[in-house]
């Protein structure tokens, strides 16, 4: 069988130079061609990427609804509960409220503040995550589109060991639940990265294959009758409840005591950390890092690049699971087929992986962005002076043009190689002159 | 197929070839009918012809399991001439049809034919499968020149939701149409410059491009419809009467009063085919996604090829959407296309990237589609795992178990001039 991407190895084992690749110049692979891009612009290009977003956004706004896009943007930034972070905020909460007259006291209005904050941080605690799965992949030159099928069977194992299984204590029920949605994950986007290894099978093609294998399983699964459907309620297509021992300690109450903010939060800032280390402080990491930069030349360097690929596909998938483990045993409780349909948020990890160009912190920030715009344009939000449904698509629009952006990484390169070849002649101009003191 | 071809510019669909009969072997030849024979046997015991048989023969099982026999031996002696892979297939589906059609002829009629009605179970395969047939060989265009498109999906919700706002603005299906293509040539438009001219990686370009026709058209779907929805009384893509053949038997519940798209897909498919096979353009297309550097030293121009053909492709994904919602459903939701692009794009590689393979693959998951919306007479679940079969098939034809799918040799790399 024919792989395109392998050269064929002769006998003797890995002895034959890394063949140039006619079709490409440097650098090879997308990957590298992603860090070529983020040195270039470093931290500048993202913030770049989501201004010009944000705007066509708001002339988007501006132009179908007549609503002022200030204002909108506003009362997004509101709605996410931000503001809450800043006492004296410079976004008065209560002058904004007022305008929309929703909270008659200081006090409704940091309340209500505060449940959108927590409601922004557990999306983002998700996104993270997601993000990671995206991204970890991607650093070994993979594409793990599969996201929210790893997320999908993450979720339907929490909640299969939080609810069916009882009598254990809380120390081991969740772990046990959050490790047997992390080994779900794992091999769920393992059989993408195992297809890639051995047959080159492209992970594209089979982990969207896998995402909606995921999505009818669990629509199954759910259904009424099915296996895993609620004993109690047999009316509804939803799974049975976590037990109480499964729950996700919550470690900021919201004023009404009814939800919070779950300890799942911590949970996804270690796996940035982990990520961090995996990559960055591990042989592992290095292996993955160089098989993404360049296959050829890892395995002329004797990397199994097979095993690389293996690997970082379960590892992406790992991290995906997570996501949806957390989901469950931090605030979800159960899970049901209109969960599952109505879920986008695997696919929300690639743009948070993206415009983070791969990297923990800039995961972390995008998560955010994207969790605040997330809560911002929830239905929720009453304030918002256009539909909230027009919001909730407009956050889609600007997902949409953040990945477009980020993809066209020949652009921000031209820019930059512009803007060099602008410099360079004036340095040549200007001779380092010697102190005059 | 199964061995490595000497160099990526020389495939062999490029090279003329002998017809089919007289360059598959023998033995493969012989292994295919017993898959044949195998499918007879399951088929048999399905109604109209079950009843029949039932009253003929008292031990009725017996027929699945002579054919499935048959196609076992079939599958053993080929397997022994060296045809593993067919043999193989004609075993696995020899022991399969034997299970399924004894199944079957226990089973109770009246359930039976509350699924089978077979000329309105092909009516609705049909209906299922020109979307998807639209999208694919959209898809084949654009894939066929060397950029992945997995931006389908997108393309056609676009196609869907203009088709409708089309036909419900200037008060006719046709007009309809052509919005649908224009926004879908737009949306690939997009894709293409930035795949093409900005080098940009072509499947974050196509999520993008998903993202941005998921959010665009959900947008102004609820600025412009809002709460209350499309309008229900929107000019609909009308049906072809075929007066001469309504009467027909099987044949006239099917193609008697099929809808127009359902006709434009057929030609679309045979027009593909003479187009990217038998033309000089086709064989420039296929030169572009094999080789484009071979392509471009004789003097084809790479990206325009690749522009023409990745806005085709959004034309074509984009008719597909139309068809589902000024031609099926009648209404738009959001998101209303729910994957159908995703399982285009399945078909397309089910199909090996021809035009006759794709179609062939629209029809299977169509005929899947039909058969998991009638299943629930049997049981709900049965119909949701169902919906699982092409996604399955599709892994199982890029992991290579039976005859591995290859894409065009230049799919993905953005093409560099020097």
């Amino acid at each position: 069988m024919s792989t395109p991407e392998r050269p064929p190895e002769t006998p003797e084992g890995r002895t034959t130079p890394p063949p140039v690749d006619p079709e490409q110049g440097e650098p090879t692979t997308w990957t590298a061609r992603y860090m070529v891009y983020q040195r270039a612009g470093g931290v500048i290009t993202p913030i770049l990427t989501t201004l010009l977003a944000l705007i066509i956004a708001g002339i988007v706004v501006r132009f179908t609804t007549g609503a002022s896009p200030i204002d909108t943007g506003r009362a997004i930034v509101d709605g996410s509960g931000l503001p809450w972070l800043i006492p004296d905020s410079l976004i008065d909460i209560r002058s904004v409220a007022n305008t929309y007259e929703f909270w008659d006291t200081e006090e409704l209005a940091r309340n209500n503040a505060q449940v959108n904050l927590q409601q922004t941080l557990t999306i983002m605690t998700t996104l993270i995550l997601t993000g990671l799965a995206v991204a970890f992949a991607f650093r070994c030159g993979l594409f793990n589109i599969g996201g929210q099928g790893q997320f999908f069977v993450g979720a339907i194992a929490a909640v299969y060991i939080g609810a069916e299984v009882t009598g254990l204590a809380r120390g081991i029920h969740v772990p046990l639940a959050l490790f047997c949605a992390l080994l779900a994950g794992a091999v769920w986007a393992g059989i993408a990265g195992f297809l890639r290894a051995t047959v080159g099978a492209h992970e594209v093609i089979s982990t969207i294959m896998l995402n909606w294998i995921a999505y009818w399983v669990g629509s199954y699964l759910f259904s009424l009758g099915g296996p895993l459907q609620s004993d109690v309620n047999n009316q509804v297509p939803i799974s049975n409840d976590v037990q109480e021992s499964a729950k996700l300690h919550i470690w900021w109450q919201d004023p009404d005591k009814i939800l919070g903010l779950h300890i799942g939060f911590f949970i996804a800032i270690a796996a940035l950390i982990a990520f961090w280390i995996i990559l960055n402080r591990t042989t592992l990491g290095y292996e993955v890092r160089a098989v993404g930069f360049n296959p050829e030349a890892a395995r002329y360097g004797g990397i199994s690049v097979s095993r690389n690929y293996f690997l970082a596909m379960a590892i992406s998938g790992a991290f995906a699971g997570l996501a949806g483990a957390i989901d469950i045993l931090g605030w979800q409780f159960r899970y049901g087929q209109i969960d599952i349909q109505q879920s986008d948020i695997g696919f929300v990890g690639i743009a948070v992986a993206l415009l983070g160009r791969n990297t923990s912190i800039g995961i972390f920030f995008s998560a955010l962005l994207f969790g605040a715009l997330l809560t911002g344009s929830n239905t929720r939000n009453l304030a918002l002076p256009i539909e909230p449904e027009l919001a909730g698509n407009m956050t889609l629009i600007i997902q949409g043009l953040v990945v477009l952006f980020v993809a066209a990484d020949v652009l921000v390169l031209y820019l930059w190689r512009a803007g060099r070849r602008i410099r360079m002649p004036r340095r040549r101009a200007q001779p380092p002159q010697p102190a005059e003191t | 197929m199964s061995e490595p071809l000497p160099q990526p510019h020389l495939r062999e669909s490029m090279v003329p070839r002998r017809a089919w009969y007289a360059r598959t072997p023998i033995d493969r030849q012989i292994a295919m009918l017993g898959v044949i024979s195998a499918a007879l046997g399951v088929w048999l015991m399905l109604p109209p012809v079950g009843d029949n048989l039932r009253n003929q023969i008292d031990f009725t099982e017996i027929v699945p399991a002579f054919f499935g026999v048959l196609a076992m031996a079939a599958g053993i002696w080929a397997i022994g001439r060296g045809e593993v892979k067919w043999g193989g297939g004609a075993v696995v589906a020899g022991a399969v049809g034997i299970v399924l059609g004894i199944v079957a002829a226990q089973g109770s009629m009246t359930d039976h034919e509350a699924v089978f009605v077979w000329s309105s179970l092909f009516a609705a395969t049909l209906r299922w499968a020109t979307p998807l047939t639209f999208a694919a060989i959209g898809g084949l265009f654009s894939e066929r020149s060397g950029v992945v498109n997995i931006a389908l999906e997108g393309m056609m919700l676009a196609g869907a939701f203009f088709g409708i706002w089309g036909a419900d603005r200037f008060g006719h299906w046709g007009w309809g149409l052509v919005t649908a293509m224009v926004a879908g040539a737009a949306f690939a438009f997009v894709h293409a410059v930035f795949s093409i001219h900005l080098r940009a990686d072509q499947i974050v370009s196509g999520t993008a491009i998903n993202f941005l026709a998921l959010g665009i058209t959900g947008y102004l779907y609820i600025d412009l419809y809002g709460a209350e929805g499309t309008p229900p009384d929107v000019s609909q893509i009308p049906n072809v009467h075929l007066s001469f053949i309504e009467d027909i038997y099987f044949i006239g519940p099917i193609f008697g009063n099929m809808n127009l798209m359902i006709w434009l897909a057929f030609l679309t498919v045979l027009l593909c085919w003479v187009v990217v096979f038998k033309t000089p353009v086709g064989l420039r297309l296929r030169a572009v996604g094999e080789h484009p550097r071979a392509a471009d030293t004789v003097g084809i121009s790479v990206y325009l090829v690749r522009y023409c053909c990745v806005t085709v492709s959004g034309i074509l994904a984009a008719l597909g959407g139309a068809y589902l919602s000024i031609g099926f459903v009648g209404s738009f939701g959001e998101n209303m296309t729910a994957g159908r692009g995703f399982i285009a794009l399945a078909a397309l590689i089910f199909g090996m990237w021809k035009p006759f393979g794709a179609f062939g693959a629209a029809l299977l998951f169509g005929f899947s589609s039909a058969l998991a919306r009638s299943l629930p007479e049997y049981s709900e679940q049965a119909a949701l795992l169902f919906e699982t079969l092409p996604y399955v098939l599709t892994l199982i034809a890029v992991a290579g178990v039976i005859g591995r799918s290859i894409p065009p040799a230049a799919i993905g790399r953005p093409y560099e001039k020097q």
